[in-house]
């Protein structure tokens, strides 16, 4: 280099040529080439989407007329919207729980099964979240069917009444819950299981040793040291939970009476069944500073323990 | 008072055994310490005596209680482990202090005994850090802390000097004795490392193959082992073994070893070691120090004999050095100034009245 330069003290070509290659050389340069497949295909598939929706909700029903604000002003005139906005999230925030709960506790289960038989109970709980949700809320739509229903035929057995699972507000609004929690728990499952067998076991025995009882060892190990996971898989599942579309559309699409809708089938029944492109476009846009808020919070949180941990 | 009583304690892992009815008897204010190979059921023991491992026959009493089915917790104990686990998500005064806030200490009480602990132990200016940020010393001086902060009636440190280098392991146990002699807890130390027990320990206790081979002052064991495994165990470099034969000639014992090679007992051991003339699988143990450069002297019991020398190995304050008898490496220790050469024959001197004599067949020295 030095040589070049001194033979060349005002050669602008070997000059720019070598400021090129420079660039090229730069760590920043190579990872944003690496990157460069991704950062396309995610700005065909979500920029492009996401800046045509925004668009979208800019103009009239018949997409002629740019109109402003004026879809989200309708909506926020009607109360349907907002029954939607707190179904969306009784929906996703009780589900999220039960799912955490329920993945907890059954994680700390597996986790104590012999390694030997682990492997087959962790395969057999994963079931419900491996199988296509369109197809397993098929098999629970006959289950809550309401001349068929098997749940009812089990429950006038004993003696009960049979449950209106999908002809009532309250119990249909159960029944989608129940469903969307038994589908996504084995997710929490997984997570929390991977996250329990990270945690070092002297952790605990030092925890008994220092006289901890069972449940304060939970309180005071478990829980902390999965605190990120718990954090993440919560947020994760609170994302794809609101915008959940399949079950609530095959389950009860929207009924009895919209008391079932969430943001994702109102857009699609608005937008698509109803012909209102615009408006549908402006429901679904509402999840981004919801979900927006909801991100930034966790992810803050994560942060700030990550540096800590 | 915390004296730990072992009574016919067995540990068994499905058809395993790894403890086979150990007994074992700790005074109270005792450093303890079990040492062995790996394999030899020495953490076992402790485990057990945590109450981290059930165990399958046989008593443990801690201060004339048996808790054989008390849960660590009720035990009143505490241990510092190998790799010290602390909780990553707690500053090191959460750490020293959880075991107190457990028991609902007060506040004032706990934050005295912290600080005390913190001083004994010179981290009171790392109170504030979480384990991630200190060293490997450090962090262990925390684990010891959250043990003394408890004021427990025994000490449990599972191989606690294992994880650390060279260097900072003799620092830290240099540090462990001073501990101990300010805090006078009776204290129960695995290692595997003989030397760790060496220094540490009032008492050890060498394990092998899940049973004791001995219990007894450093000193003692190094003296006067009671089976070939602690002559060979303890000690660096290991004690050479020997196979010889004993004759009686004119009256005198001699410990031949080959047709050129024999010397003789020392008066003192005659009696002891008659019963034992002719008798097959004997064998001679002999420590690297009592195999010396030849040297004026007026000792009965010192012999010169004249090796070919096949490796040197100089130390620097001393040479070691190693031929073969009777097909087996033997090592002395000489001067590094004796002129020890490899493939050279040289003037050593066995010292016989360190003589140790062994039958190979039950490994009990004789």
């Amino acid at each position: 280099m030095a040589d070049i330069a001194a033979r060349n003290p005002a050669g602008h070509p070997t000059q720019q040529r070598s400021s090129l290659h420079k660039l090229m050389q730069r760590k920043s340069t190579i990872a944003f080439l690496m990157a460069l497949p991704l950062i396309l295909l995610i700005t065909i598939l979500v920029a492009y989407p996401a800046g045509y929706a925004v668009y979208l909700a800019t103009l009239n029903k018949g997409m002629t007329r740019f109109v402003g604000f004026g879809n989200f002003e309708f909506l926020f005139g009607r109360d349907t919207f907002w029954l939607v906005v707190y179904q969306s999230c009784l929906f996703a925030i009780t589900a999220v729980i039960f799912k955490a709960i329920i993945g907890f506790v059954v994680a700390h289960f597996v986790h104590n099964i012999p390694a030997k038989g682990q492997r087959k109970w962790r395969g057999m709980l994963l079931v419900p979240w491996v199988i296509p949700p369109a197809m397993s809320t098929l098999a629970w739509l006959w289950l809550f069917d309401p001349s068929y229903s098997a749940l009812n035929w089990v429950l006038e057995g004993v003696g009960l009444s049979g449950i209106p699972w999908t002809g009532e507000a309250g119990w249909a609004r159960f029944s989608v819950i129940l469903v969307n929690v038994w589908i996504g728990s084995p997710f929490f499952m997984i997570m929390y299981l991977a996250a329990l067998k990270s945690v070092p076991e002297q952790l605990y025995e030092a925890a008994s040793i220092d006289g901890a009882t069972w449940w304060q060892r939970i309180w005071y190990v478990t829980l902390p040291m999965m605190r990120n996971i718990i954090a993440i898989t919560a947020l994760f599942s609170l994302i794809v939970t609101f915008a959940n579309f399949d079950i609530v559309r095959v389950l009860t699409a929207g009924g009895p009476l919209n008391s079932t809708h969430i943001f994702g089938t109102w857009a699609f029944r608005v937008g698509i069944e109803g012909g209102d492109i615009p408006l549908g476009a402006a429901v679904s846009l509402f999840m981004v500073p919801i979900l927006a808020v909801a991100a930034t919070f966790i992810l803050r949180d994560i942060t700030k323990r990550g540096s800590e941990v | 008072m915390a004296q730990v009583t072992l009574r016919k304690v067995v540990k068994k892992y499905d058809e395993v055994l790894a403890v086979r009815g150990i007994d074992l008897d700790i005074t109270d204010k005792e450093f303890i310490v079990l040492v062995g190979p790996s394999g030899c059921g020495k953490s076992t023991t402790l485990r057990m005596i945590a109450g981290l491992e059930e165990i399958s026959g046989g008593d443990i009493a801690i201060g004339g209680h048996v808790v054989n089915d008390v849960p660590p917790k009720d035990r009143d104990i505490a241990m510092v482990f190998q790799n010290y686990a602390l909780y990553p998500h707690m500053n090191v005064y959460e750490n020293m202090s959880f075991g107190l806030k457990l028991k609902k200490t007060p506040k004032d009480v706990i934050d005295q005994r912290v600080r005390q602990a913190a001083q004994i132990l010179d981290i009171t200016e790392l109170l504030d850090r979480k384990p991630k940020q200190l060293s490997g010393g450090q962090r262990q001086r925390v684990a010891m802390g959250r043990a003394i902060v408890r004021d427990p009636k025994v000490f449990l440190f599972d191989e606690p000097l294992s994880n650390l280098d060279a260097k900072l392991r003799v620092q830290m146990r240099t540090e462990i004795k001073k501990v101990h002699q300010k805090v006078r807890t009776t204290t129960v130390y695995v290692t595997h490392d003989q030397v760790e027990a060496m220094t540490l320990a009032d008492r050890v206790v060498v394990m092998n193959g899940g049973i004791i081979e001995q219990v007894g002052s450093p000193n003692d064991l190094y003296h006067s082992p009671a089976t070939k495994f602690v002559a060979g165990f303890i000690g660096s470099p290991a004690m050479n073994f020997i196979s010889c034969q004993l004759e009686q000639a004119a009256g005198a014992l001699r410990v031949r070893l080959n047709d050129t090679l024999s010397f003789p007992v020392p008066a003192d051991r005659t009696t002891r070691y008659t019963p034992y003339v002719g008798k097959p699988n004997l064998m001679l143990g002999l420590r690297p120090e009592h195999i010396t450069e030849t040297r004026p002297h007026t000792e009965p019991n010192q012999h010169d004999f004249d090796m070919m020398i096949d490796v040197v190995e100089p130390m620097g304050m001393e040479t070691l050095v190693y031929f073969t008898v009777n097909g087996r490496e033997i090592c002395g220790r000489v001067n590094p100034n004796a002129g020890a050469e490899a493939a050279q024959s040289m003037k050593l001197r066995a010292d016989l009245s360190n003589m140790h004599l062994i039958d190979d067949s039950t490994g009990k020295v004789l």
